[in-house]
């Protein structure tokens, strides 16, 4: 029976080929703008570490002196509050995080100096953000503690200086130290950067820069704190710092921490550790508002932050009103087509079919368009994709179709041309078949 | 023309016709938004930063061995710079308007305030203003013997010895007007967190790094401390506008000549400063003109498509209106009324839901009130569109010929 509909249907469509253009070109518009944005939007929306992202948590204390109604603490911690938290080992895993761009060298390697971006960072960070190694491994705790002269650099960097190869035990030079490479990264490409994120709510939207590229060095957290003085950016200061560029003791807030907590009940008991220790620091007067605490899961923290740009969320909403009118267009499309046919139908409806039949057929119809729509919209999302990868963003290279948004594009193209046909359907199925005789 | 049989025939095609006038309803509310949101990115676009920018351009290096004197060091760097022919005057500047990356202070009234006032954009700098080309609208700029390096500054702070520093400040307009609304602000103190800071000059514009809100983007203020070389801090360049690149070239020579050693991390005039900032409204710009140009295409491809339709089924009809004396042009009108009385209470639809989508707009992307200037500009788009679409088929109805009539039975 659908073979025969198929059937059918492709003769209707065939018979009026400006009317099934126009509807099939209608729908592949429609679903390749709707599908460009979704797709940007489920890239940027989406979880930066899948495997475990439930169980890491960013924890803060407010660290700012200064007294007043601050509802919420500083997005960053001052250095003090965030080691100390770090020291104590209350959670699973921890790991402080902050960035600094670092003047870099390879002896041996004929390139001018760069200045890439340097993350000092403590030996969880590797396992705990499930990091992927392409060749050694992350340091040790024990290496933490030694300011151990070593670092572990990105897939992009290994290629860049090294041609790809393994380069574990080549030396570095970070400013004026040599550091040893222990381990060198597969591609990893977290969307967005989800551990230097903070600050969202004041980019009043303008959070594409949250999803550019990971850092290209990783050094132990004390050891690129010392290599690099002078060289730290402030998230914010309640004062001015004595040195600039120099933080450890600076009225500063610019240390990030995460922690690794298994499950609900761990989360409760650091959440209790947390309050614990702002009220202590209260009691020594380092801390003015010891209720500001606040322990975010990953998600939520990326939620507080808005990290998906204000620009992309209506670039979707566009896109789906534009989906809208498409489908309104197809709806009216379809209602003239089969009330053109309503003598056919009659005669069908005359010699026996009934009403779920002629309204089947006309689903079919409905959607073998949508289906056809699907593969032009298919088409048109790859070229919007190709659009939005030259844009100036940082999320650029990023947005490329994935299995899932492939079939979610001919799901959609699908659904939508049914959902369009179904009134044009209802419609032809009530065409009353004696009406209908008369007039032949 | 006689309305009458138009929406009689109307009443019989009430759900096609329904479609269409909701499409256009749709259609006419998205266009009178996505105008306004381009006309909105547009303005914010042309945001005016106060200084001379065709006249300026900008470097930013970074050491190699730390210099034990940055002071002397930016010192040695801004000497050279002048030297090179074409510069008019240099300056080592912490920030650039529209530059991004911000260096800010909030600000009180009162040293004992609970919440500041405002945050504001802080430039650091003695000749700033002069190589900016700052226009002044009352006082003075900072006096050379005010600017004192950025160390002397912060241990007379952090000693609490504040005699050697001279705590004044020149700040912008928009930021007087919102600290003392009408007064004047010459000889007022602020306070950037303890220390008060006397208003010695006020500038006609200084726009911040990180204007990226309309409503703050002007509140500036300048404080007499020089900073010394260091990675953040830049040398701009005043220079005449024919001059620039070869300022540049010039000015990067020289000062890698002073010093082979040293890395530019950036030499770019003022105005790719400015494109850059506005990089991503100027694409979301593009992408809503695209998206308007491809919504008035399908919806003048539905109007083609159902006029299409009606005038095939309709055929015998008009045969009959010509075999009775109809000309030509009275079916063609036909059409194109029929057409203009759909695209008209649609484009009412469209207004309402125009308002209503701006509501949500205003609520969630903190967009302006849609002016009513938009609404007569969604209106003609569609009437265009909606006349332009019909004049295809209402042809092929006009040319209907009057034998029709008499043909098929």
């Amino acid at each position: 029976m659908f073979t025969y509909y198929l059937d059918l249907a492709l003769r209707s469509l065939k018979r009026n080929k400006v009317l099934t253009a126009l509807m099939v070109i209608a729908i592949a518009v429609g679903i390749g703008a709707s599908m460009t944005t979704l797709t940007v939007m489920h890239l940027l929306s989406g979880d930066p570490v899948p495997t475990r992202s439930g169980t890491l948590f960013y924890p803060q204390v407010d660290g700012n002196p200064t007294p007043g109604d601050f509802k919420q603490p500083l997005d960053v911690m001052d250095y003090q509050s965030a080691v100390d938290l770090w020291g104590a080992h209350r959670a699973d895993a921890q790991t402080l995080v902050v960035d600094s761009p670092v003047r870099l060298s390879a002896p041996g390697v004929n390139l001018p100096t760069l200045m890439p971006s340097m993350l000092s960072t403590t030996s969880d960070f590797f396992p705990m953000f499930d990091v992927p190694f392409r060749y050694g491994s992350g340091w040790s705790a024990d290496d933490d503690a030694r300011h151990a002269r070593v670092a572990v650099i990105s897939d992009d960097l290994n290629h860049k200086l090294f041609g790809g190869r393994d380069s574990v035990g080549q030396v570095l030079r970070l400013r004026d130290t040599d550091v040893r490479i222990v381990g060198v990264l597969r591609p990893w490409r977290p969307s967005p950067v989800f551990y230097t994120v903070a600050g969202g709510r004041f980019a009043n939207g303008d959070t594409a820069d949250f999803y550019g590229k990971t850092q290209d060095v990783f050094t132990p957290f004390f050891t690129g704190l010392e290599l690099n003085d002078g060289n730290f950016q402030q998230f914010t200061c309640w004062h001015m710092p004595e040195r600039p560029g120099h933080l450890q003791n600076s009225p500063c807030a610019w240390v990030r921490l995460w922690v690794q907590l298994g499950d609900a009940g761990k989360v409760a008991a650091y959440k209790q550790f947390l309050d614990g220790y702002a009220a202590q620091q209260a009691a020594l007067g380092r801390i003015v508002r010891p209720q500001n605490t606040r322990l975010r899961s990953l998600m939520q923290w990326l939620d507080y932050n808005g990290v998906v740009p204000g620009d992309v969320r209506l670039q979707t909403w566009l896109a789906f009103a534009f989906l809208a009118i498409c489908l309104f267009n197809m709806i009216g499309l379809l209602l003239a087509k089969f009330l053109r046919r309503s003598g056919e139908i009659g005669v069908r409806r005359a010699l026996g079919a009934s009403r779920g039949a002629v309204f089947a057929q006309c689903l079919v119809e409905a959607g073998l368009v949508g289906l056809i729509g699907g593969i032009g919209g298919l088409g048109l999302t790859l070229l919007g994709l190709w659009l939005v990868r030259r844009q100036p963003v940082a999320y650029a290279d990023l947005a490329h179709l994935d299995v899932s948004m492939f079939v979610a594009t001919f799901v959609t193209a699908i659904a939508a041309s049914l959902l369009a046909g179904v009134l044009p359907a209802f419609r032809a199925s009530r065409v009353a078949p004696g009406l209908q005789l008369k007039t032949l | 023309m006689e309305l009458r049989p138009i929406l009689s025939t109307l009443r019989r095609h009430k759900t096609t016709a329904w479609l269409l006038i909701l499409e256009i309803a749709l259609t006419c509310a998205i266009v009178c938004n996505a105008v306004f949101m381009i006309n909105h990115r547009l303005q914010h676009m042309e945001m005016p930063t106060g200084i001379d920018e065709h006249a300026l351009v900008q470097i930013q290096l970074a050491e190699v061995t730390p210099s034990p004197d940055i002071y002397a060091r930016a010192r040695e760097d801004l000497a050279v710079i002048r030297q090179v022919p074409g510069v008019l005057d240099v300056a080592l500047v912490n920030q650039l308007p529209l530059g991004g990356s911000s260096s800010n202070a909030s600000i009180k009234l009162d040293p004992e305030q609970r919440q500041p006032t405002l945050s504001a954009g802080t430039y650091f700098g003695g000749n700033l203003a002069q190589t900016m080309g700052l226009r002044l609208l009352a006082g003075r700029h900072l006096q050379p013997d005010e600017v004192l390096d950025a160390d002397v500054v912060l241990k007379a702070l952090a000693t609490g010895d504040t005699k050697v520093i001279a705590p004044v400040t020149v700040i912008t307009q928009a930021m007087a007007q919102r600290l003392w609304p009408g007064a004047d602000a010459l000889g007022k103190t602020i306070y950037v967190g303890p220390v008060g800071v006397r208003v010695v000059g006020v500038v006609a514009d200084l726009a911040r790094a990180n204007a990226y809100d309309d409503a703050t983007a002007h509140y500036s203020m300048i404080l007499p401390m020089f900073m010394g070389a260091g990675k953040d801090q830049s040398y701009l360049i005043r220079t005449r506008p024919q001059d620039r690149q070869a300022v540049l070239k010039a000015a990067v020579a020289a000062l890698k000549k002073a010093d082979p050693r040293r890395v530019v991390t950036e030499q770019r005039t003022y105005d790719e400063v400015r494109d850059k900032f506005f990089e991503n409204d100027r694409s979301m710009a593009g992408i809503l003109v695209g998206a308007i140009a491809a919504l008035l295409i399908v919806t003048a491809l539905g109007i083609v498509g159902l006029a299409s339709f009606w005038v095939a089924q309709r055929r015998r009809t008009i045969g009959v209106r010509r075999a009775l004396g109809a000309t030509r042009r009275n079916i063609l009108n036909y059409f194109q009324t029929e057409n203009l009385l759909l695209a008209t209470i649609g484009i009412v639809l469209g207004m309402v839901l125009a308002y209503a989508i701006n509501l949500f707009l205003m609520l969630h992307y903190e967009l302006p009130r849609l002016p009513a200037i938009y609404f007569p500009v969604g209106a003609i788009a569609l009437w265009l569109i909606g006349q332009l679409a019909v004049l295809g088929p209402a042809l092929r109805a006009a040319a209907v010929p009057p034998v029709v009539a008499t043909r098929s039975v």
